[in-house]
């Protein structure tokens, strides 16, 4: 058990030209905690996510992954990478690869599993999520809810230490939202490590130990899913929840 | 749970196609009308055969041409491509600088010039003395490379962002991202222009006439001036580049068809 939070986001900020989308943000994340950041679109939450792994470079500050400081030029961020897996709001799926193939890949490339091993352990994923028998269908012949469930699978077979999860229920239709979300409350329950944008209350509510208001590139809130409905503390954390709670 | 509808099984259409007039493809049935026309004529005629027997090393030299230069175009396309993407300043100065440099010389200038002025250059600089093919054909693969690196860079750059981050998020580095998620999917995009650049680079292989190589167009001119002679030997020419690049434009139609498989 290590006793260091898993990441450790020390004031960090990412200014896109004259857009300061993060502005000082410090923030940890615990072995096996589901933090869940909520905010109103432009807020930079899902900025902060893709600094987690360099998908940004932040501007200023330093984060730290599992014991390697992403924010140093010299760290190998696809050693980092590999540990921690990412789904994005359109899936992002190799449309050219089945699902079998868009698991297959990386696991082949980066972890240097054999072709047997990395399709055993992408069927024991796709299985996980529900869908063994589009294994060979390509991702355009699949639905929204589906394509991202093989995204999920696709970072599982990777078996990082930490999920992230950017908007991942945004681009489906509602009656898909929910097979996406039981995954995620699986997952939840198996003790991952989870950082998730999303303004899910649902999976707030069922998953989340600890939730972070984000607005205009700052912590506004951070506190547990039960304060946050019964006793929010600050103007805007209500205003924002009067938005999407209907 | 139940699964949403397979969206695979569209209902298949029951009602019997009734063919239009306009369904047909007639310029390719006027194509074909013409070429059994040509045929029977060639065939039957000594005059066209005998050209037809001088000019056919020409046609082996046209397409051998064609072949190595267009795989040297197809390499420094790729590499000249990924300069253009690139973010390193110093790659992507050097491929941007070659194809603004090539794309304005006319390809008869830059022959000439591997001819004339780098061949002999090379020559006295390491003693190797390189074939005037070799210099021909180096000079249409730089030119070609310079147009191909055009069609990769517009190839690479349609691919959506999304699809470099989720390789890279998966810990594959640049170069894997390339080679196993946005050029396999570039390449599909961009094969019907390559096949354009590639029948556009056999038409250019006549310009090599120009540094005394006997490919088609020489053999036939050569053949014009002998027997003083126009109407065969230059219809022999024409309709052999026609074949050639009919052949290759129903091939990447064939080709097209195949790869769209997944989508």
């Amino acid at each position: 058990m290590e006793n260091n939070p898993i990441i450790q986001i020390r004031d960090v900020h990412k200014r896109f030209g004259h857009v300061r989308a993060v502005c000082g943000v410090t923030m940890d994340v615990a072995t096996a905690e589901v933090v869940v950041i909520i905010g109103p679109s432009g807020s930079g939450k899902s900025t902060l996510l893709r600094c987690i792994n360099r998908l940004e470079t932040p501007t200023s500050g330093t984060i730290i992954v599992d014991g390697f400081d992403v924010t140093d030029p010299k760290t190998n961020i696809n050693v980092v990478r590999a540990e921690v897996g990412m789904v994005f709001q359109l899936f992002n799926l190799f449309p050219h690869l089945t699902a079998l193939g868009n698991i297959v890949l990386a696991q082949k490339v980066v972890r240097k599993r054999k072709k047997d091993e990395a399709e055993a352990i992408a069927m024991e994923q796709l299985r996980k999520v529900g869908i063994p028998e589009k294994a060979h269908a390509y991702p355009g012949q699949l639905s929204g809810g589906q394509q991202q469930r093989v995204a999920i699978a696709r970072a599982l077979a990777m078996q990082p230490k930490i999920m992230m999860f950017d908007e991942p229920t945004s681009a489906l239709d509602p009656e898909m939202i929910k097979e996406v979300l039981d995954v995620m409350l699986e997952l939840a329950a198996e003790g991952m490590t989870m950082v998730v944008v999303s303004h899910e209350m649902g999976f707030v509510k069922a998953a989340a130990d600890r939730v972070v208001l984000m607005d205009h590139g700052v912590v506004i809130e951070e506190t547990t899913p039960e304060l946050l409905f019964t006793a929010p503390k600050h103007e805007r954390t209500k205003l924002f929840l009067s938005k999407i709670l209907h | 749970m139940t699964e949403p509808a397979d969206v695979t099984a569209i209902p298949e259409d029951k009602e019997p196609r009734r063919i239009k007039l306009s369904d047909i493809p007639w310029w390719a049935v006027i194509i074909g009308v013409l070429g059994v026309y040509v045929i029977y004529s060639v065939a039957t005629s000594q005059a066209y055969l005998d050209v037809l027997a001088f000019v056919m090393v020409g046609v082996k030299l046209t397409l051998e041409t064609t072949a190595v230069a267009f795989s040297l175009a197809l390499v420094l396309g790729l590499l000249g491509g990924l300069g253009r993407v690139s973010k390193n300043p110093v790659l992507y100065a050097i491929s941007t600088l070659y194809v603004e440099i090539i794309r304005g010389l006319p390809m008869l200038v830059i022959i000439l010039y591997m001819g004339f002025v780098v061949g002999p250059w090379i020559r006295d600089a390491t003693g190797f003395n390189p074939p005037m093919l070799y210099r021909a054909i180096a000079g249409l693969g730089f030119g070609y490379g310079a147009y191909l690196t055009e069609v990769y860079r517009a190839g690479i750059q349609s691919i959506h962002r999304g699809q470099m981050e989720a390789a890279r998020s998966l810990g594959m580095n640049y170069f894997q991202s390339m080679r196993y998620v946005v050029l396999p999917q570039a390449f599909r995009i961009i094969l019907p222009p390559l096949v354009n650049d590639l029948s556009a680079l056999l038409k250019d292989t006549s310009l090599i006439s120009v540094i005394a190589l006997s490919d088609l167009l020489q053999r036939g001119r050569l053949y014009a001036s002998r027997t003083f002679r126009a109407f065969e030997p230059y219809n022999t020419v024409a309709l052999l580049y026609l074949a050639m690049t009919l052949t290759l434009s129903s091939l990447s139609r064939l080709l097209e068809r195949r790869m769209r498989v997944g989508e």
